[in-house]
């Protein structure tokens, strides 16, 4: 009598994971496809380049030989890679400690700060690119390291902040105080539970921050304009082909594929930081 | 070990509300206060002062002889044990018990034998472990108790420590933190809302009501002598019952019949200059089925009886009483507290505890005799207990 009902159940189970499956695989498939266009696009010689087929017909390294001859993709990649590991860890260190003023305390100018930090997240970057740009002339910062750092901070911190603040705000406030009353300054408190428990949140945080700063192409298009400075998205703005007729098509290509490297491994790195469920057992039960 | 000493301890939240007011409070050494009082009333706020996780507005508290106002938690050296746990969930059972030492650093190795020692009196050596998450409600609560008495403090301060289990646990856990505060001595301030943790743990409990205390004595103090209505309507269960009353030279007229007043009353209520009307406040176990036995003194009177409990030891018998007393402020917030006032029963119940050979049957009537030696009148006015024997003396 009781078997009935759990068969029934576990066909219906097996029918929706089918479901599921399926629905999976078509948006996994939607999601790669251009990847893998531009996978294959990089090991293309220029000949079939343009030939429209889905594997290449013959694989070569030559555009990932292309650019790296010159100095000019290397620079951008060391200053995509310096411009946005700064930029994010400042971006989280400033953006966890305001999270946590957010999530647990009141302080006079509260509601200010996140009214303002939401103003900057809903303006459009694209309307603060000329000022910015004359701000930077003046104060010398154009074309510099900084010049790029400060805005990326500037736009990812609201994203920060709203993230961070979310995750400690799941954490109780009774093991902060459980913390205090075991011997624990507020800094121990926070970096030995606290920070530990917040650093699912923080990884997250991380890495959004990170892909933000390391794909934008708005801001480092405009304000950089030698090697010094200019990073990967707005270096490959720059490739040109062999000669004046040919695309650099191969180039950008496989200039794509190399930048996409390090968020994966950014990605892939972290995963296992980012399970949920980190402060489940820390109350009754 | 030490004393604490709670002098007019004040406390204003920033947003204005006055949670705590004029606390005076001495807690010997080695004592086990308990702290009651209904939801709001400012119990967790005073032990979250004397942790120092609240500051104090105004007052001075000492801890072993000297004032602690101003000095952080860690400083204080006592340790709390949280409603909710606290357990820190990225540590396992044993560290989460050694953490205030580490703190402390104190040696690895007294670390260990002090945690694997606590383990072994609470009975978690096989789960230290273990994380948190991965424990059932009962072990929770046990680390929580571990993780205090590892590090032999000044004093533990608990809040509801046991209202997350089940009630059977509960009993378990109740005696277990009586056994464990005789044999370890430590000072210890527990606040809880149970009426039965209140009565079994403590030296001496303390009633608090609105941020001010109402009462502190014994269980038993308490109990036989609350100094006014609200103590005596908030320490028993079921609690006492309440009648309006008019006084008429010898006896107080009531809807249960005219009670007579024995000496000891008249007296207390001439030297208090007692207004006409009262409130009477009869406990259910002074109340007994006339046809039982001879009773001497008190007053017999007649009533319907609604609903009849046997609860094995002894029948409780409802009966309804029109009137009611005087609506007073206190009344109405235990009733709240009670719930009884969201049940919608508008009407006055009283509730009478009779010996089992009782014949009293649902919707029959039943000759009740009340102890009128054992009765308390109050001052509706102030809520004074009149009968109190402090104020009868005094
Ligand atoms: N942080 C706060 N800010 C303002 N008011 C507060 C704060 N914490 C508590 N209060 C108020 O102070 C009063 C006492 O609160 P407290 O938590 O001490 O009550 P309690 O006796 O522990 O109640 P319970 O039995 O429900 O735990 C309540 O009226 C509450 O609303
Ligand atoms: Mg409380």
């Amino acid at each position: 009598m009781s078997a009935r009902p759990s068969t029934r159940l576990s066909t219906r189970q097996a029918r929706s994971l089918t479901g599921w499956g399926i629905a999976n695989l078509a948006v996994v498939l939607y999601a790669l496809f251009p990847v893998w266009w531009i996978v294959a696009l990089s090991f293309k010689d220029p000949a079939t380049l343009s030939d429209g087929d889905f594997v290449p017909r013959t694989w070569t390294w030559a555009n990932y030989r292309g650019i790296f001859r010159t100095s000019e993709f290397t620079r951008a990649l060391v200053n995509s890679i310096g411009i946005a590991v700064i930029a994010t860890t400042v971006a989280v260190v400033l953006g966890t400690m305001a999270a946590y003023a957010v999530a647990r305390l009141r302080f006079p100018g509260k509601r200010l700060l996140i009214g303002v930090s939401l103003l900057i997240a809903m303006f459009p970057p694209i309307s603060l690119v000329s000022p910015l740009f004359d701000i930077e002339r003046v104060l010398g910062l154009f074309d510099t390291w900084a010049g790029l750092i400060i805005p990326y901070m500037t736009f990812s911190l609201p994203l920060a902040i709203y993230t961070l603040s979310a995750f400690f705000r799941e954490i109780p406030w009774d093991l902060e105080k459980a913390a205090k009353v075991d011997g624990a300054t507020p800094w121990q408190a926070f970096r030995l539970v606290i920070a530990p428990l917040a650093a699912p949140g923080v990884f997250t945080t991380g890495i959004l921050v990170f892909i933000f700063c390391w794909n934008d192409f708005l801001f480092a298009i405009s304000l950089t304009s030698t090697t010094s400075a200019r990073t990967v998205p707005a270096a490959i703005a720059f490739f040109t082909g062999s000669s004046q007729f040919e695309q650099p098509t191969g180039s950008i290509a496989a200039a794509a594929v190399i930048i996409t490297i390090p968020i994966v491994v950014f990605v892939l790195l972290f995963q296992r930081r980012i399970v949920a469920g980190l402060t489940a057992g820390a109350v009754k039960g | 070990m030490a004393e604490i000493v709670l002098d007019g301890i004040t406390k204003r939240y920033p947003d204005g509300a006055l949670a705590v007011r004029g606390v005076d409070l001495t807690i010997a050494d080695g004592e086990f206060v308990i702290l009651v009082g209904p939801s709001g009333c400012g119990k967790s706020t005073t032990l979250n002062m004397i942790a120092g996780l609240e500051d104090i507005t105004e007052g001075t508290l000492r801890i072993a002889g000297q004032v602690v106002n101003d000095r952080a938690p860690k400083d204080r050296d006592i340790a709390m044990v949280f409603q909710s746990y606290a357990l820190y969930p990225h540590m396992s059972v044993r560290d989460n018990m050694g953490f205030a030492l580490r703190l402390a650093k104190a040696d690895k190795a007294t670390i260990a034998a002090k945690v694997e020692e606590a383990a072994r009196i609470l009975d978690l050596t096989q789960h230290l472990d273990r994380k948190p998450a991965n424990l059932s409600g009962g072990q929770r609560q046990r680390v929580a108790m571990g993780r205090a008495i590892v590090r032999d403090p000044k004093a533990f301060l608990m809040d509801e420590p046991l209202s997350n289990l089940d009630a059977k646990l509960r009993v378990q856990m109740r005696t277990q933190i009586a056994a464990l505060q005789r044999r370890l001595g430590t000072t210890t301030v527990y606040v809880t809302h149970d009426q039965v943790e209140a009565m079994t743990l403590g030296d001496r409990v303390v009633v608090m009501r609105a941020g001010v205390v109402q009462q502190v004595g014994s269980p038993q103090e308490l109990y036989d002598e609350p100094v006014n209505l609200f103590v005596a309507g908030f320490i028993g269960s079921p609690g006492m019952n309440f009648l309006g009353a008019a006084l008429a030279e010898n006896t107080l007229r009531t809807s249960l019949g005219a009670l007579p007043l024995d000496d000891r009353t008249r007296r207390a209520l001439e030297r208090a200059d007692a207004p006409r009307d009262l409130i009477v406040g009869i406990r259910p176990e002074d109340f007994e089925d006339a046809a039982l036995g001879e009773h001497t003194g008190g007053a017999v009177c007649t009533v319907t009886v609604e609903v009849r409990e046997s609860v094995g030891s002894d029948v409780y018998v409802h009966f309804a009483e029109e009137g009611g007393p005087v609506p007073t402020e206190e009344l109405a917030e235990l009733a709240a507290d009670s719930g009884r006032a969201d049940t919608g029963l508008q009407e006055h119940r009283v509730v009478a505890r009779l010996s089992t050979a009782t014949r009293a049957a649902e919707g029959g009537p039943l000759d009740l005799w009340v102890d009128t030696a054992r009765i308390h009148v109050f001052d509706p006015r102030t809520g004074a207990n009149l009968t109190h024997p402090e104020r009868a003396a005094g």
